[in-house]
């Protein structure tokens, strides 16, 4: 494998696919950085049972002439180069063209019992099922909002869990004006119709949210509040998951400007998909959260852009903001209510990797001064999961990314290649 | 807040390790004390440094300093925000002659009553079977200790807040005038000023030199046992105290925690705050070759930070040159949080004329003034 592309993707979801493709197309040398072991990202990640959807079975088809760096951890930026780890060693990977398809992960937000085993993202869930993590027969229930828990809900089913409902912050009138917004886009109408007669006989409740959850070992029940009252709910599993936020730390860590709707960053990018860095360019939700389509355009948009092909990049423009505007409909009937900022209390664990509860951090208005008094984010996670919910709590907001930027084997960072075999550097 | 003017018997400026301590020390002895900082408290070299309590023992003033400091960092064992840890010190000797010149060394820390002793090949790897095979000894410190300075600062600051030091948080010192000074809202404090604000120095002090000397840490996920003492190679002070524009030596900590904090690098001339992947290489590289096993840890976090450097080494201590009423306590390079308790009852001991403890000539900035 060359050690220089020039075109290089991080993330290989479908904006990643499809910048991957579209670059190779134009005769670019095209490398397509993931972290994990197939093609297909979070939305079309593999599924260890069921066939892929047509999409992304396609996109992963037309992959010829990229070469597909699977299992590749991109951990450090160098200057115009990437030091990524695998399972064998470290790499030094450059490249003429960065283009960044680095997704969104879950917002989780604290309440009361949530760090209790069995109690997971919906999209976690939902990702941990795929890769065969035993649902059958559990009693699941799915919480939070979006969309997305309509997709956690069908695979769950689909891998023999029993989906005992469907709980969605959102009030049923913001839902309901969005669905009848869907008859503009028939596209996604027919994809929710399908959803919602697969999901046949699952409650779908509206204004309703975990208050609290409880259970000895693991989560046994949860108190939900509806509309109509609170009602407590025995269960296996619970997934909850509000939304999704851009992952940006590798385009911070690059230098490029941020861009702010409401408390998360997404990457600033210009209306063909420029970073503030030359060089680099941003397709899909680390630009901002715009869903599938959205993704599959930019990442297009991207490599046309980032081959020199701007004519093309242009043509696709006006469609991209078509869907732009069904992401930002989203966000409008799907926002949070106010109520799930006072879900937790002074005993709620926030930082779940050193242990900080949300009444340590009462009075820092800092992320930095929390840090370093309550180590609040020191953690593995480097404050993807407190970070970004204190973000959305109105504490602080999150610190800038620091190196690396995942965990990484100190033998990456050092710039080594291989990990010595030699018995005796592994010891006891 | 605008034109008010408060007046106090010592304006600490900076809330590092040393103006915290500074604050810590002045209120104990019943002074009306303000602190300036704009910053989070312990934000600046504070959180970025180590935290090891560490006499060198290559300059008699810096060790007499932290001989000192050392003592009164006891009070603080039994702390629980200082998570004061007694791993002690172990110095490596790669080869006989690192390991006569370790017998030295112990003469000198004896003799200023710090506990040190050479320690044979067998001794080394029964205290640290994870270092590399061939090495010759080493020099063990036992009574020194790490701690977490951030924590150390914010502590210092509360209990002087106790005592009835008002803190002046997020506020900048725009000048310092005669008897006082300015802050950015407008604000005027009037009283002896002691300026403690490290590598930003000259802002306020232009006529001290200070230069800062860029540092990284890596810091792994938690490996508990895996080492148990502070190890650094025993040439370290010819990275920590040479003049080379950039240096890397062996220096690994393990924290409370279970995780392994890897130093250290030093460069003069990096002023850039990102993190350098060769210098990040070449220092644990160093680290690799002392303990192999390193390799293959996962690091959670790399960050640089700047140790506040004087042409001498030396930290300045005193009356500033040509002033009145105005006082510094800054420039400890990489010692200032093994230093800070002892500057800090120097400099309180100065500015209410009495005798300090220990000979502050060594570290009277009017040296520069020469």
């Amino acid at each position: 494998m060359p050690d220089r592309y020039d075109v290089l993707v991080v993330g290989a979801g479908p904006a990643g696919l499809a910048a991957a493709q579209t670059a190779a197309a134009h005769g670019a040398r095209v490398g397509l950085l993931d972290a994990q072991p197939r093609p297909g990202g979070q939305v079309w990640r593999h599924d260890v049972r069921h066939q892929a959807p047509r999409a992304a079975r396609e996109a992963i088809a037309k992959l010829q002439g990229v070469d597909v760096l699977a299992s590749h951890s991109v951990v450090a930026v160098e200057s115009s180069a990437l030091r990524v780890e695998t399972a064998e060693g470290g790499r030094l990977i450059s490249y003429g063209s960065l283009i960044l398809a680095t997704g969104a992960r879950e917002l989780l937000l604290p309440f009361p019992g949530w760090t209790l085993p069995g109690i997971t993202g919906a999209g976690g869930l939902q990702a941990l099922t795929k890769q065969g993590w035993p649902v059958a027969g559990k009693r699941v229930v799915i919480a939070g909002s979006g969309p997305l828990l309509l997709a956690a809900a069908d695979t769950l089913r689909k891998h023999g869990a029993q989906v005992l409902g469907i709980y969605e912050q959102a009030p049923a009138a913001s839902v309901h004006a969005f669905a009848r917004q869907l008859r503009h886009w028939p596209a996604r109408a027919l994809q929710a119709i399908g959803l919602r007669v697969r999901l046949a006989g699952v409650p779908y409740r509206f204004g309703s949210f975990v208050r609290r959850a409880q259970g000895s070992d693991s989560v046994q029940r949860v108190d939900i509040d509806t509309p109509t009252g609170t009602q407590t709910v025995e269960c296996d599993l619970l997934a909850v998951g509000y939304g999704l936020v851009p992952n940006t730390e590798l385009a911070q860590l690059l230098g490029c400007a941020m861009d702010y709707l409401g408390p998360h960053p997404h990457v600033g990018v210009d209306r063909l998909l420029r970073t503030s860095m030359g060089g680099v360019y941003a397709a899909g939700e680390a630009g901002g959260i715009g869903g599938l389509a959205v993704a599959r355009l930019e990442g297009a948009m991207a490599a046309h852009i980032a081959t020199g092909h701007s004519v093309a990049a242009h043509a696709l423009a006006p469609q991209r903001d078509r869907e732009r505007r069904f992401g930002a409909l989203l966000a409008r009937h799907f926002a949070l209510d106010p109520r799930l900022h006072a879900l937790g209390d002074d005993s709620t664990m926030v930082c779940r990797c050193e242990d900080v509860t949300l009444g340590d951090l009462n009075g820092f208005t800092d992320a930095r001064a929390a840090k370093l008094a309550t180590r609040c984010g020191m953690g593995a996670c480097q404050g993807r999961i407190c970070g970004t919910a204190l973000a959305e709590l109105g504490r602080f907001p999150r610190s800038g990314a620091r190196p690396p930027i995942f965990p990484a084997r100190l033998a990456t960072l050092a710039g080594l290649t291989t990990l010595p075999s030699d018995d005796a550097y592994r010891g006891s | 807040m605008s034109g008010t003017v408060a007046s106090f018997d010592l304006i600490v400026i900076g809330a590092g390790i040393i103006g915290a301590s500074c604050a810590d020390e002045a209120s104990a002895r019943g002074m009306r004390v303000a602190i300036v900082e704009p910053g989070p408290i312990g934000g600046g070299a504070t959180a970025a440094a180590m935290g090891h309590l560490v006499a060198m023992d290559d300059d008699p003033a810096e060790l007499a300093l932290a001989k000192y400091s050392l003592h009164h960092w006891e009070a603080f064992a039994d702390l629980r925000e200082a998570e004061f840890s007694r791993c002690g010190t172990l110095w490596v000797a790669r080869n006989d002659n690192e390991l006569a010149a370790a017998a030295t060394r112990v003469a000198r820390l004896n003799a200023a009553g710090v506990e040190a002793r050479v320690v044979d090949a067998t001794t080394l790897y029964e205290l640290e079977p994870a270092l590399v095979p061939g090495l010759a000894g080493g020099l063990l410190v036992p009574r020194e200790a790490v701690v977490y300075p951030p924590r150390v600062a914010n502590h210092q600051v509360k209990r002087a807040q106790s005592h009835g030091t008002q803190l002046y948080a997020g506020r900048r010192v725009l000048s310092l005038q005669r008897g006082g000074a300015q802050l950015d809202d407008g604000t005027r404090l009037s009283g002896p000023v002691l300026v403690a604000t490290g590598c930003a120095l000259p802002a306020l002090l232009p006529m001290l030199p200070m230069r800062g000397r860029k540092g990284h840490l890596v810091i792994t996920d938690r490996y508990p046992g895996l080492v148990r003492h502070q190890l650094l190679e025993l040439g370290y002070a010819d990275s920590a105290h040479g003049d080379a524009d950039s240096s890397v030596a062996f220096n690994v900590q393990p924290r409370p925690t279970g995780q392994i904090l890897i130093g250290s690098s030093r460069e003069f001339s990096a002023t850039d705050a990102a993190a350098s992947p060769a210098m990040v290489q070449r220092m644990l590289e160093r680290s690799f070759a002392f303990v192999p096993k390193l390799r293959e840890l996962q690091a959670v976090r790399i960050w640089t930070g700047f140790r506040p450097t004087t042409p001498d080494g030396r930290p300045y201590l005193g009356a500033v040159p040509g002033a009145s009423d105005q006082w510094v306590a800054a420039g400890h390079e990489g010692l200032g949080v093994t230093t800070a308790l002892g500057s800090a009852k120097l400099m309180i001991d100065l500015i209410q004329g009495r005798q300090p403890a220990i000979d502050p000539a060594p570290y009277s900035p009017e040296r520069m003034a020469a």
